[in-house]
């Protein structure tokens, strides 16, 4: 029956979807290689934050785009992670344990929360969970910012990772004793690090694949599709709700363990921020929800455009200066402005985001909407 | 125990929490004078967030609407109020009372225009196309908030503006040992004057007929020949005009603004509506009231803990009532 | 001419389709009864006339004018009225505030509003109570005399003896005798009995098609015919 149902969908699969897995496999093959094509500090930065962000998106998308139902806690649970971590590698010293426990912890409160949130308000209108979210998610981010003995307060805190992370750590020596290199790359514990990054995102990024390819997969669609069909149907759509709201949050908290471990410091703008959140929002609704490949996409277009549209901007802002209000809204720091104009133009017009759009393209039987 | 809760049910059922509130943290605080500044200082807080979420929890009760943009009018009105009294500096500190009173009556004015005319931009060029869709309409809304914040950013600049009051309103009344900021007393009578304006129009004409029996059910007012998309607009506006005054109220209130106003708005906004029951204009009066002590309180007996004292008064409600205190009738 | 010509109007809520192909000509005065099994498309067909589902392709007309995708508000206005399954009552209303909703202008025809009092005197009794308080059937009651308290020429009613005591259907029918001497009523019905009672042309909606319309006493009369549209096949 699998089978039958995997030929099939084989067979439709649309032009533009082989384009949008090609596009996904290219960017998957550009960070696995990434310390090697890019040889440079800040390419590495960026490369690792898409990988984690490419995790948080996907385990967002998890939730919006496969139940339809909006959390504003999602930087919450990515906080929670990192958080985690974070205090117990700064209580316990450097060690794997402290990763493992704190990752652990965050996972375990993350759970918590979100079983407690979703069974005070995913019974009721989608409406009221985004609020009771958001005011949650901002409650986390007020208490993380006074409660400075436990967390750091505002300024965060900063830590020591394992010993194999160092940059210093040389992961193979030659006849010198000097780092051994690889294409000009030294094989030294920032390298180590990185791949700690890449494989540990990639492994979440092929659960959370494996989980909406499931049978469950498909209920979740069918929720979203119908709620009181799929209610009539006999599905408990509380208890599925909930179960992906937990998944997503410990997706996330995972992920914020493992950026809290590649950056070395967790603090409030780094993981609980607001403005995470709307980034993740802009990523997932761009990339295009319900699609898990948009995630990939969403993250990489925005966070390459976090790093270099800015700069562009600056440029542009420099040459219009003496134009009235044109180098205010051009200013870099106005970037926002123009990304939240395309969001909502996107929700209006192509609300299946850019992947969800390119993989109706080609479709070999005309959808109707 | 029947009886008891008989009594309260006939005194005002949960209209007395507010009440209950103010006897328990009288007797926490122990001391008359903080209590009664406390007390003043909630409820003026709280009537300057009724206004802000008056309008929110209408559009969301007739039309089944929840603008994420909301705090948005809020901000607007609070810079567009800012600019205005900051204009007129000349006339506010000045002895004469009528000139005071004239810029702080434009200011207000101004931040009214404001949001009667971005209420209707939003309702027409943002919200109408995604009607019936909850999950654009979050997004849009959100994605409009943000344009919002960026534009508030670019236009007034990221550091905090400073507002200047008129001087008839700085200063406090002394009364024995008790002072109460002027200013707050006039927060709360504007207040207490919207409201009263509010539920005489709702409970005493057609059109405030209307819009309650469309609260209930929108689509039997249309089945009685009642165009409710029409009236909508109308509310839209006025409610986004109230958040903007209410935005302007509050700029007076803090004297200090910065453009991350509208964030911490939103969710004290959220979190009344919830508490009060979405639709209509007594719970949210009810809420606001509950948060602003709340916060005062809370903020006096355990600082640390203030910040989440409204979430966890809206935990605790909405456990003990799901859909709130007073929820309009569905 | 008919009062309310229905032709080949087909609905589809969501990606389902309800009604295939209702034509139906329902003619001026009486009570016109709608029959069908549960899910055959009655209180659907009534939400398309009343454009509270928009039905396309297919067409509505009143009196020969077309009111096929007119707002619901204009449709009413019109001159259709519309008792709902689940009555429609504003319960945070008093009773007079929702009788008065009813009215165009804000005021009652003194005389007509004497009619009501006297087709349903528990609704003077109960007229600044707060309309959720009301029992069942005195909340049918005031949905039905919201739709008459302004001249109308044709009510819409969707099953009023659902869930009503035998004492109150009776009151019940009474009133949709008296009302039907001065305007039409289109009633749909489960309760074959109180539809029979009242009705002078019928019409058995089937799987979203009309499968049967003629006179009243002629479908009474023949069993294997209602064995065969509304038995449980």
């Amino acid at each position: 029956m699998t089978a039958i149902a995997n030929a099939s969908t084989a067979r439709q699969r649309t032009k533009g979807e082989t384009a949008i897995r090609l596009v996904v496999l290219t960017i998957a093959a550009l960070l696995l290689f990434a310390p090697f094509l890019f040889q440079d500090v800040r390419s590495l930065e960026v490369a690792a934050k898409l990988c984690i962000f490419i995790v948080l998106v996907a385990s967002y998308d998890l939730l919006i785009g496969y139940t339809g139902i909006v959390s504003f806690a999602h930087t919450m649970f990515f906080g929670f992670g990192a958080y985690g971590v974070a205090i117990f590698l700064k209580q316990w010293g450097a060690g794997w344990d402290a990763i493992f426990v704190g990752s652990l912890a965050g996972i375990a409160v993350s759970l918590a929360v979100a079983v407690v949130i979703g069974l005070l308000s995913l019974r009721v209108k989608a409406i009221f969970f985004a609020m009771i979210t958001l005011a949650a998610a901002s409650v986390v981010l007020v208490l993380a910012s006074q409660l400075s003995d436990f967390t750091g307060g505002e300024d965060g805190m900063t830590f020591r990772t394992p010993s194999l992370f160092k940059t210093a750590t040389k992961l193979l020596v030659d006849e010198d004793n000097k780092v051994v290199r690889l294409f000009g790359v030294k094989l030294n514990g920032k390298l180590a690090a990185y791949y700690f990054v890449f494989l540990s995102c990639l492994t979440l990024f092929v659960l959370m694949l494996r989980l909406v390819g499931s049978p469950l997969g498909t209920v979740l669609k069918s929720i979203r599709e119908n709620e009181a069909r799929a209610e009539a149907i006999g599905y408990r759509v509380v208890a599925y709700r909930t179960f992906v709201f937990c998944a997503a949050a410990v997706a996330a908290s995972l992920a914020g363990s493992i950026y809290a471990v590649w950056l070395k410091y967790t603090g409030p703008d780094t993981t609980l921020s607001f403005s995470i959140m709307i980034d993740i929002l802009l990523m997932v609704v761009i990339g295009g929800m319900g699609t898990m490949w948009g995630a990939v996409i969403g993250a990489v277009l925005l966070v390459m455009a976090q790093y270099y549209l800015r700069d562009l901007m600056g440029v542009a802002a420099e040459t219009t200066a003496n134009l009235p209000l044109i180098p205010d809204i051009l200013n870099p720091d106005r970037w926002l402005f123009w990304l939240g104009i395309i969001f909502i133009l996107l929700v209006y017009f192509f609300p299946a985001g850019i992947a969800g759009s390119i993989m109706k393209r080609g479709a070999p039987r005309a959808t109707s909407e | 125990m029947e009886k008891l809760v008989n009594t309260i049910e006939r005194l005002g059922g949960v209209n007395l929490l507010p009440v209950a509130l103010a006897v328990v943290a009288f007797v926490l605080i122990g001391n008359p004078s903080s209590w009664v500044t406390l007390t003043v200082a909630g409820l003026a807080m709280g009537m300057m967030i009724f206004l802000m979420a008056s309008g929110l929890s209408l559009v969301f009760g007739l039309m089944n609407v929840l603008n994420f943009g909301h705090s948005a009018f809020v901000s607007f009105g609070a810079f567009v109020a800012a600019s205005v009294l900051a204009g007129l500096s000349g006339w506010l500190s000045g002895d004469s009372i009528m000139l005071g009173a004239l810029a702080l009556f434009l200011a207000v004015s101004a931040a009214l225009l404001f949001g009667l005319i971005a209420g209707w931009f939003f309702e027409t060029v943002i919200i109408r196309p995604v009607y019936e869709d909850h999950l654009r309409q979050i997004l849009i809304t959100m994605g409009a908030l943000i344009v919002s914040e960026q534009i508030i950013l670019a236009v007034w600049g990221g550091t905090p503006t400073a507002v200047p009051r008129p001087d008839f309103l700085e200063g406090a009344l002394i009364i024995g040992d008790i002072s109460i900021e002027i200013y707050r007393i006039f927060a709360f009578a504007l207040g207490l004057v919207v409201y009263i304006a509010l539920y005489a129009v709702l409970n005493r004409t057609r059109i405030g007929l209307l819009i309650r029996a469309g609260v209930e059910s929108r689509e039997m007012v249309e089945a009685l020949g009642f165009r409710i998309d029409r009236l909508f607009i109308g509310v839209f506006m006025l409610g986004s005009a109230l958040a903007a005054v209410g935005g302007a109220m509050w700029a007076g209130y803090e004297t200090l603004i910065s453009p991350a106003l509208g964030g911490e708005i939103m969710i004290i906004v959220f979190i009344v509506v919830i508490i009060g029951g979405l639709g209509s204009i007594e719970g949210t009066l009810l809420g606001a009231i509950m948060v602003g002590l709340v916060g005062n309180y809370v903020g006096f007996l355990a600082p640390k803990l203030a910040l989440a004292s409204n979430m966890l008064l809206m935990m605790a409600i909405l456990m003990w009532r799901p859909s709130g205190l007073r929820p309009a009738v569905k | 001419m008919s009062l309310l010509s229905i032709s080949a109007m087909q609905t589809s809520i969501g990606q389902y389709a309800i009604l295939h192909d209702v034509t139906l000509e329902v003619p001026e005065g009486g009570v016109f009864v709608l029959l069908g099994r549960n899910g055959a498309g009655k209180t659907t067909t009534l939400r398309s006339i009343m454009g509270l589902w928009r039905p396309s392709p297919g067409s509505v007309r009143l009196r020969g004018q077309d009111i096929t995708g007119m707002h619901t508000a204009d449709i009413a206005r019109k001159g259709i009225a519309y008792v709902p399954e689940n009555m429609g009552i504003f319960g945070g209303l008093t009773v007079a505030e929702n009788m008065v909703l009813a009215t165009s202008k804000g005021q009652f025809d003194a005389a007509r509003l004497k009619r009501v009092h006297s087709l349903f005197p528990a609704l003077e009794q109960f007229w600044t109570k707060q309309a959720w308080s009301l029992s069942g059937g005195q909340k049918q009651m005031l949905s039905v005399a919201r739709a008459i308290i302004e001249p109308r020429d044709l009510i819409l009613i969707d099953e009023p003896t659902k869930g009503l005591a035998p004492a109150i259907i009776n009151a019940m029918a009474e009133a949709f005798r008296e009302i039907a001497e001065s305007t039409t009523i289109l009633l749909v019905e489960q309760n074959f009995n109180f539809a029979r009672s009242l009705g002078r042309d019928m019409a058995v909606i089937d799987d979203g098609r009309i499968a049967h319309t003629g006179p009243m006493d002629a479908f009474a009369a023949d069993a294997a015919l209602q064995d065969r549209l509304l038995g449980l096949s």
